[in-house]
């Protein structure tokens, strides 16, 4: 019996092996070229460049792993950062897009997926990935505004004619208003919607944290659907009706009056609201790797540029340049806005204090703890 | 090849001949089954094993982990249970009748597995949300659906009627009519003869049908979260409470959640399978 | 036949059967039209919403979606992941319902039980498992990335995953077949005097054929419409990584409603070529 098992495992494990060997034949072909490239390239391109600064003729790959809401953003950037790096250094660069949600994009860099830069919604998914040593420390300081090339508030978004007469913060606890916002605990726009609330309420209530908890409990009464992802929000009260009220993005909200009907919704500004920074970073290990720190950096650099934050400005995002600022200062309606260090300290201590198991937000559901 | 090699071998244990085989086909079973299955969830045990007994049971028993356990088994019970019966009479229209249109009948059965599970959500939520084709029917009378374990349920009967019809479906066609015709040429009632002679042959299959489906109920997530609305303690699927574990790095407790998970849906299976297995010997 | 009552005679076995083993034409129709019933309400209608999503934007639209380069990519990839990940498991799906159901042997329970098992492993593990095995933390992480191969969040990473989720399908589909038919046809064959393929090819696979097809279909419907373990092995790069359900999730995130669905009902067309192919086979093998 023994004998024979032992046989037929044998036999199988040839036969597997056959198998696996021409479907990793197949795959390697498809899958590993590029990438081999890529890293062939990327080391040619670090060799030649930094003693001499010659601009290399190699093509370059670049991949930028980036959150939800940035699509169209990057899709024009990407443009005009390729056009401008190959006039400038007559090179060639391809920047490939990755979107997900901010966490689970950030996750995916921690196991693995070579990102060369990450443009994620939270700088907590950044302070992760330089726990592991993918990114060194102090990744916040290395460009202008706290890395945030562009930032972005919470606004709220609401059915044509406001009919609820939402206004502010309070209105959002009347009677029969239905607030939709993604569950913080798995959107990064989620947290950024309940740090704006909390914030609100501390401010007008004495820095008062019991009072502050006790409005975002009410707040949190008055949302019929958690919805996983900032989008699967915008769409239950887009496509599906339900709310009176959507916490979104600036830019979301813009994008979506503009891509899902001007006829249909209003974007209201309340009169207190918090800057949410999206940052860059570079990831330092990929890019020593593959040698293409340089492209890397020039990449989040020109962000900074007149052309990026315009590019910015045209899809929503604040822009942080004073002049190109003062140029769409009609588009970006003045909103007091509070900064997270202001009213939360770091990234670490907001997620353990709020979102993490156990925090303020799980109380707001769990009875008894 | 060692086939033939094996065909003299002779069995001591069953008591029917021995066919060739055992060894090549065991042996390839458990190597494959090792490889893609076992060792990659292995891992899962191993990642958990970070984590102390104490903080373990801490993870499994928080209120709000139980909530999503009973939300996710409740829900996926019933639809099972739902497309058990659903799916004998999809199996038995299909096999037994001749009808205009059989064929695109038989073939839309499977569209379930085709589709992505994102979009079927969607899908059902557009259809039963209160403003949906459905929806706007049921809301006047006060039923909801979208969001509700009702709308769960539905999603997961979706998911899972092609298992039980396409399970049960192979059996019928086999089914040896002689006994049907002995039963009812001895004046038993055409449900009688349903009862006593089809049923119990169908009976097994029905049960890997109802269990597969109940399995797959259990971990299902892509469609689930866009119907089921995510309220904490009401309609949070456990699935959702691993994404958020995993949000917040929590690596083991994201793996913690899922292996109590599956140590529950595996002897669910394992009583089923047994059971399934006892039936038919009772029954031969 | 033992009918004693036969008014019209059986033209072919299968399909009209004697008058004894039918039932009355009432009850038949009334059975086919709840079925009909649950077939529409069940699945039907949810498909109607894809369908009619997808064309709301016109024709135009719809196609353009579907020639996309993205899109073409995304089907190129997810096609390749079926075509590797089908034959594998169909492979392994019938060297186990042989082993599992022509012998008898201890703890077949557990092992039908194991194969099982990825059924009830929820997609998000399902992906998630690859990635503690084969990701930079994982057990063989440093390993892998020191000598430059990539498996997760790419192809080898996706097809793994399909594996994993399509795992049980030919498997469980031809178990409950098998052990119905038990093993006398083959026990007759062995006296006879065939050898091990033989009685496979001659009388296993014609008994078996049709629940292994149905198999192999669920196996390559699922292959091919797989979301959420693919979805955390892919990396998500445009172009290069994305299967079809991929594409879908990102036309949906980009408010491209409609061509969403329509590369969703791409999907669900592929879906039916392979059940009418099926439908075709069952045909031309019937004459």
């Amino acid at each position: 019996m023994k004998k024979r098992i032992k046989k037929g495992l044998l036999t199988g494990f040839t036969l597997l092996l056959t198998v696996g060997l021409t479907a990793c034949g197949n795959s390697t072909n498809s899958a590993g070229n590029p990438p081999a490239e890529a890293t062939n390239s990327g080391s040619t391109t670090a060799a030649t460049t930094e003693p001499t600064k010659a601009p290399s003729k190699d093509p370059v790959e670049l991949l930028n792993v980036s959150y939800d809401p940035t699509r169209e953003l990057y899709e024009n950037y990407n443009k005009a950062f390729s056009a401008y790096w190959e006039k400038e250094h007559g090179q060639k660069v391809t920047i490939k897009q990755s979107h997900g949600g901010s966490g689970k994009q950030s996750r995916a860099v921690l196991d693995g997926l070579e990102a060369d830069v990450v443009t994620l919604a939270l700088g907590y998914d950044i302070d992760a990935l330089q726990e592991t040593g993918l990114i060194h420390e102090g990744w916040q300081s290395k460009f202008d505004h706290n890395s945030s090339p562009y930032t972005s508030t919470i606004v709220f978004l609401v059915r044509k004619g406001n009919p609820k007469g939402i206004k502010d913060w309070p209105d959002l606890l009347k009677e029969g208003v239905e607030v939709i916002t993604p569950n913080p605990k798995t959107s990064g726009g989620a947290r950024w919607n309940y740090l704006a609330a909390w914030g609100y309420a501390l401010d007008h209530n004495n820095n008062d944290e019991a009072k502050a908890e006790e409005f975002v409990k009410e707040l949190f009464k008055h949302v019929p659907v958690l919805d996983t992802g900032a989008r699967g929000a915008t769409t239950t009260f887009v496509e599906r009706g339900i709310g009176d009220v959507l916490l979104a993005w600036e830019n979301e909200a813009y994008l979506s009056v503009k891509e899902l009907g001007p006829d249909k919704f209003d974007i209201i500004n309340p009169s207190e609201s918090i800057l949410a920074e999206p940052p860059v970073a570079i990831v330092d290990k990929v890019v020593d790797k593959r040698g293409t720190r340089e492209v890397a950096e020039a990449y989040l650099k020109y962000l900074y540029t007149e052309e990026g934050q315009k590019i910015a400005a045209e899809n929503y995002y604040r822009p942080t340049l004073e002049s190109v600022k003062e140029e769409y200062k009609d588009k970006f309606p003045e909103i007091k806005l509070f900064t997270l260090a202001d009213k939360f300290g770091t990234w670490k201590e907001t997620q353990e204090k709020h979102f993490n198991d156990g925090g303020v937000f799980d109380k707001i559901y769990v009875p008894g703890k | 090849m060692s086939v033939t090699a094996t065909t003299t071998a002779v069995a001591s244990t069953a008591r029917r001949k021995v066919l060739p085989g055992f060894g090549l086909t065991m042996g390839y079973t458990v190597l494959y089954l090792s490889l893609v299955v076992l060792l990659p969830l292995s891992a899962l045990l191993f990642n958990s094993t970070g984590l102390s007994w104490a903080k373990f049971w801490d993870v499994a028993t928080d209120a709000r982990v139980l909530a999503s356990y009973r939300v996710s088994l409740s829900t996926a019970a019933a639809a099972a249970l739902a497309d058990a019966f659903l799916g004998l009479l999809l199996a038995w229209v299909l096999v037994r009748y001749e009808f205009p249109g059989k064929r695109l009948f038989d073939a839309l059965i499977d569209l379930p597995f085709a589709l992505p599970t994102a979009v079927a959500g969607v899908s059902l939520t557009a259809l039963y949300a209160n403003k949906g084709w459905i929806g706007s029917w049921l809301e006047p009378l006060g039923l909801k659906v979208a969001f509700t374990p009702i709308g769960i349920t539905l999603a997961l009967m979706f998911i899972g009627i092609p298992f039980v019809v396409r399970t049960v479906q192979p059996v019928l066609e086999e089914l040896d009519r002689d006994m049907e015709e002995a039963s009812a040429t001895l004046g038993a009632g055409r449900w009688r003869t349903f009862r006593k002679i089809v049923l119990p042959e169908l009976f097994p299959p029905l049960l890997t049908g109802f269990s597969l489906a109940f399995a797959r109920g259990i971990g299902e997530f892509g469609s689930v979260v866009f119907i089921s609305g995510n309220m904490p303690m009401r309609t949070e699927i456990a699935p959702l409470l691993i994404m958020s574990k995993l949000e917040q790095f929590d690596y083991a407790g994201a793996t913690a959640v899922a292996l109590l998970l599956l140590l529950i849906s595996f002897l669910m299976l394992l009583v089923i399978n047994t059971l399934q297995r006892w039936v038919r010997k009772t029954s031969r | 036949m033992a009918g004693t009552v036969p008014l019209y005679a059986p033209q072919s076995r299968k399909s009209v059967s004697s008058p004894a083993t039918q039932e009355s034409a009432v009850v038949k129709w009334l059975l086919i039209a709840a079925a009909g019933l649950v077939l529409f309400w069940l699945i039907v209608l949810p498909l109607i919403v894809v369908l009619t999503e997808s064309l709301k934007k016109g024709v135009d639209v719809y196609l353009a979606a579907l020639t996309d380069p993205d899109a073409r990519s995304a089907l190129r990839l997810t096609l390749l992941v079926a075509l590797i990940t089908v034959p594998l498991n169909t492979i392994f799906g019938i060297a186990a319902a042989w082993a599992v159901t022509k012998f008898r042997f201890r703890g077949k329970g557990f092992l039908i039980t194991l194969i099982d098992l990825p059924f009830a492993v929820s997609p998000v593990i399902g992906g998630l498992i690859f990635i503690l095995v084969f990701g930079a933390h994982g057990w063989f992480g440093p390993w892998l990335s020191a000598h430059d191969i990539k498996i997760v969040f790419a192809i080898p990473g996706i097809i793994l995953a399909t594996l994993f989720v399509t795992f049980p399908f030919v498997a469980r589909e031809l178990i409950p077949l098998m052990e119905d038919q038990g093993t006398q046809e083959e026990e007759a064959a062995i006296t006879l005097g065939a050898k091990g393929w033989q009685i496979f090819l001659r009388v296993t696979l014609p008994n078996i054929k049709w629940g292994l097809l149905y198999g192999i279909i669920l196996c390559n419907a699922r292959a091919m419409g797989e979301f959420g373990a693919v979805s955390v092995v892919s990396g998500h790069i445009r172009g290069e990584t994305n299967t079809l359900p991929l594409h879908v999730e990102i036309l949906y995130n980009e408010y491209q409603f409609s061509a969403s669905f329509a590369v969703a009902s791409l999907l669900l067309l592929l879906a039916l070529v392979t059940m009418i192919l099926k439908s075709w086979l069952s045909r031309k093998n019937a004459h």
